[in-house]
């Protein structure tokens, strides 16, 4: 019982925050900028900042993640980051030879108000900065929102680094994936293509934190979007943004610079997700739905129906992002399962009433928080048990305390495989959720049942 | 040895005064030692004769963390140690943070030692206590004592009420006292009688009223105190009055700041009414 002081008591807290659902901006944005392909990213502030955010990286895709710091000392604190900084890119560009470096601020570097833009531009005039190399930057204040936000902000960061117009429409079609796995960038992009659909997806992970084991070391694979391709977003007919909170800033930017029209859709999680993503790419490419798509949506709807009573009335205890959720909660009722528990570390009230209006027709209460952390969950476990818990590895004590299934989605999974190979993106992603959700309820069921009650075909 | 912090709005004349008295407290045989917080470092400019002074970051900056205290102390006017914090330029950077990396420092490499033997250790302090690295001479352990420079002007002593929250906060949890107000006279109407009156509502004390003369101005050119430049003139007296009141000086309070209409009240009574 390593969490036997969790009491069934909610108190009111104000300024405490007791095992985080969430971690901190920089992360997200160095995630992003991964999905360049060719850049490396660069954290302006200590070491300990960035030794922290590529371990967390690491330790989740179990790939080497590569990225630069400013190594702030005690008189880049008091005199400012610029030396280190114009230092940092000269060698970077010398030794590592980037296309792209992306720089990320942190907290000490916000507080003390280094101006990136203004540093950068210093280092341009200096000649550290190559003919055809770039520097983009986006501000990451820790203490400002989380992961999700610092993804967000730097994904806007390329387009108004990057996109322009070459005058013409092309038929493309920007997608922005939102904070989710490559396996789910790369499965965006096998639905695209089945479509027939030209697209530019950015960032794009796939084949830089999921790629092979080849024998030999590459510092920059070969995936990611290319800053050609990035140029082109402002040339596109439409862009398809996935997640209010992590691509729709980008979007609206993208939109307001290169007038670019886009759609900001949830994010293509479970039947009615994906149904909807599916539809608005049909439409805004003026494309048909091919076979193969329906037969793949047909197979989802079959596993629902065939294994609708073992779904019927769970109850299951939700953590992670806002834009996964909501499409997971949707997912979840859809499927006539019961989220009655669902926490986000991530502030924004617009979460909160978001969740509310999927779940008001449900037929049981539904406690939802958006800013409050894995401690709040368990106690709600406490006061109403529950069948299934969907979140990330941290919730692992909670489920072996309590003794509840726990299907690993969302960031950080620190201690299973997968997650990067096996997307939870369209129909495919779909059959895979129910299958996990299916695999451990049954198991549950099989374990629990007694000698009268075991079934050998459910 | 008593560490002595001086605060007030800015160009009141903080600096000015306080080299002017620690030249005064030189005179009568006492060992000085004057860490100036701001990053301009011109708070010394007076006993060293002029801005001459390698400050303790940018020789943190240039030879790392391998500083020795006889790269950043000089010795000025009568044996006075005079250090300068220094800082980052204007836009950049963290002035806070440089007050606190610059104290710990000269704490590390034994500038308060007691083989240093030191009477008074003064630090003059930027403007307000905008942030913790201006509050950092007052914290638990640094300067015990503090007075705040103010004149009768409405902003100086809105600054100097402000600068009382600032002890307060500090006083209530460590040591640290408010000494007294000194007037830094600006030839307001009834500037006297306001200034003491405003102590009063403070709960403290109107330590000494410094006259507004020229030789101050003439002295500055000159690179040097009243003290050292005209030793004769009345001025000088008035800084040697200064620095007796200090070394005698028993009242040590914590600050009780009053309401921003209660100090409007103060204005209208002794300013425009009078």
């Amino acid at each position: 019982m390593l969490l036997r002081h969790t009491s069934e008591e909610i108190a009111t807290r104000s300024a405490l925050t007791i095992n985080p659902a969430k971690t901190c901006q920089p992360i997200g944005a160095m995630y992003a900028a991964l999905g360049i392909h060719s850049c490396l990213p660069h954290s302006h502030g200590s070491q300990g900042c960035y030794s922290y955010h590529r371990s967390t990286l690491t330790r989740h895709y179990k790939e080497p993640v590569m990225a630069a710091t400013s190594s702030f000392t005690e008189g880049s604190s008091v005199f400012g980051g610029q030396a280190n900084l114009v230092q940092a890119i000269t060698n970077i560009f010398t030794i590592y030879n980037p296309d792209v470096i992306a720089v990320h601020t942190t907290c000490l570097s916000e507080t003390i108000g280094d101006d990136i833009p203004q540093i950068v531009s210093k280092a341009r005039d200096s000649g550290a900065v190559p003919e055809g190399k770039y520097v983009i930057h986006t501000n990451t204040p820790s203490y400002v929102g989380s992961h999700v936000t610092g993804f967000a902000n730097m994904t806007k960061a390329m387009v108004d680094y990057f996109s322009g117009k070459n005058g013409k429409k092309d038929k493309t079609v920007n997608i922005i994936p939102g904070y989710v796995e490559p396996s789910d960038m790369q499965e965006i992009k096998r639905l695209t293509s089945m479509m027939g659909i030209k697209t530019i997806l950015f960032p794009d992970t796939s084949n830089v934190l999921n790629g092979p084991q080849t024998g030999r070391y590459k510092m920059f694979p070969k995936g990611g979007v290319t800053v050609d391709a990035l140029k082109m977003t402002g040339s596109s007919m439409g862009t398809i943004a996935l997640g209010l909170l992590t691509s729709g800033p980008a979007a609206r930017a993208l939109d307001s610079k290169c007038k670019v029209p886009c759609e900001i859709l949830n994010m293509p999680i479970g039947l009615t997700g994906t149904d909807i993503f599916i539809d608005t790419l049909r439409q805004v490419a003026g494309v048909t739905v091919p076979d193969a798509i329906n037969v793949e949506r047909g197979q989802m709807i079959d596993i629902i129906t065939d294994m609708h009573q073992y779904f019927y009335g769970k109850k299951v205890a939700l953590a992670g992002d806002p834009d996964q959720l909501v499409s997971l909660v949707e997912f979840l009722v859809s499927l006539d399962m019961q989220p009655v528990h669902i926490v986000t570390g991530t502030p924004g009230k617009q979460f909160e009433k978001k969740i509310k209006e999927l779940t008001e027709h449900l037929p049981c209460n539904v406690n939802v928080f958006a800013g409050s952390d894995m401690f709040m969950l368990h106690q709600l476990i406490k006061n109403e048990p529950v069948d299934l818990i969907i979140g990330n590895t941290y919730c692992k004590y909670i489920a072996r305390d309590e003794d509840i299934p726990l299907l690993r989605f969302g960031f950080p999974i620190l201690d299973r495989v997968g997650h990067s190979y096996f997307p939870t993106v369209g129909y495919r992603g779909g059959i895979r959720l129910l299958e996990k959700m299916l695999d451990l309820l049954l198991d549950r069921k099989d374990r629990d049942s007694s000698e009268i009650e075991f079934e050998l075909v459910m | 040895m008593r560490k002595i912090a001086i605060y007030g709005k800015g160009g009141i004349g903080k600096s000015t005064t306080t080299q002017n008295t620690v030249a005064g407290l030189a005179e009568m045989g006492r060992k000085v030692m004057v860490v100036g917080c701001d990053p301009k470092a011109d708070s010394t400019r007076l006993l060293l004769g002029g801005l001459s002074q390698n400050t303790v970051l940018d020789t943190l900056r240039e030879e790392g963390e391998d500083v020795e205290l006889s790269d950043i102390r000089k010795e000025g006017f009568k044996g006075t140690v005079c250090v300068e914090s220094g800082g980052p330029e204007p836009g950049v950077g963290c002035a806070g943070r440089g007050i606190i990396t610059s104290i710990n420092m000269l704490e590390q490499l034994g500038a308060y030692a007691d083989s240093e033997k030191l009477d008074y250790a003064f630090y003059d302090v930027l403007g307000d206590v905008v942030c913790g690295g201006f509050a950092m001479p007052i914290r638990e352990g640094k300067a015990q004592e503090i007075y705040i420079v103010v004149s009768g002007e409405m902003m100086a002593m809105y600054a100097a009420n402000n600068i009382c929250k600032g002890i307060l906060k500090f006083a209530e949890s460590g040591g640290v006292r408010l000494g007294g107000l000194i007037c830094n006279s600006r030839n307001v109407d009834n500037e006297r009688e306001m200034i003491e009156a405003l102590a009063d509502r403070i709960g403290t004390q109107m330590i000494h009223f410094v006259p507004r003369e020229n030789m101050v101005q003439r002295a500055e050119i000159n690179r040097k105190t009243v003290i050292e430049y005209a030793p004769e003139h009345p001025q000088a007296d008035e800084y040697r009055m200064l620095a007796r009141k200090i070394e005698e000086n028993k009242m040590h309070v914590i600050p009780k700041p009053i309401a921003i209409e209660e100090l409007e009240q103060l204005l209208i009574n002794y300013g425009i009414a009078a």
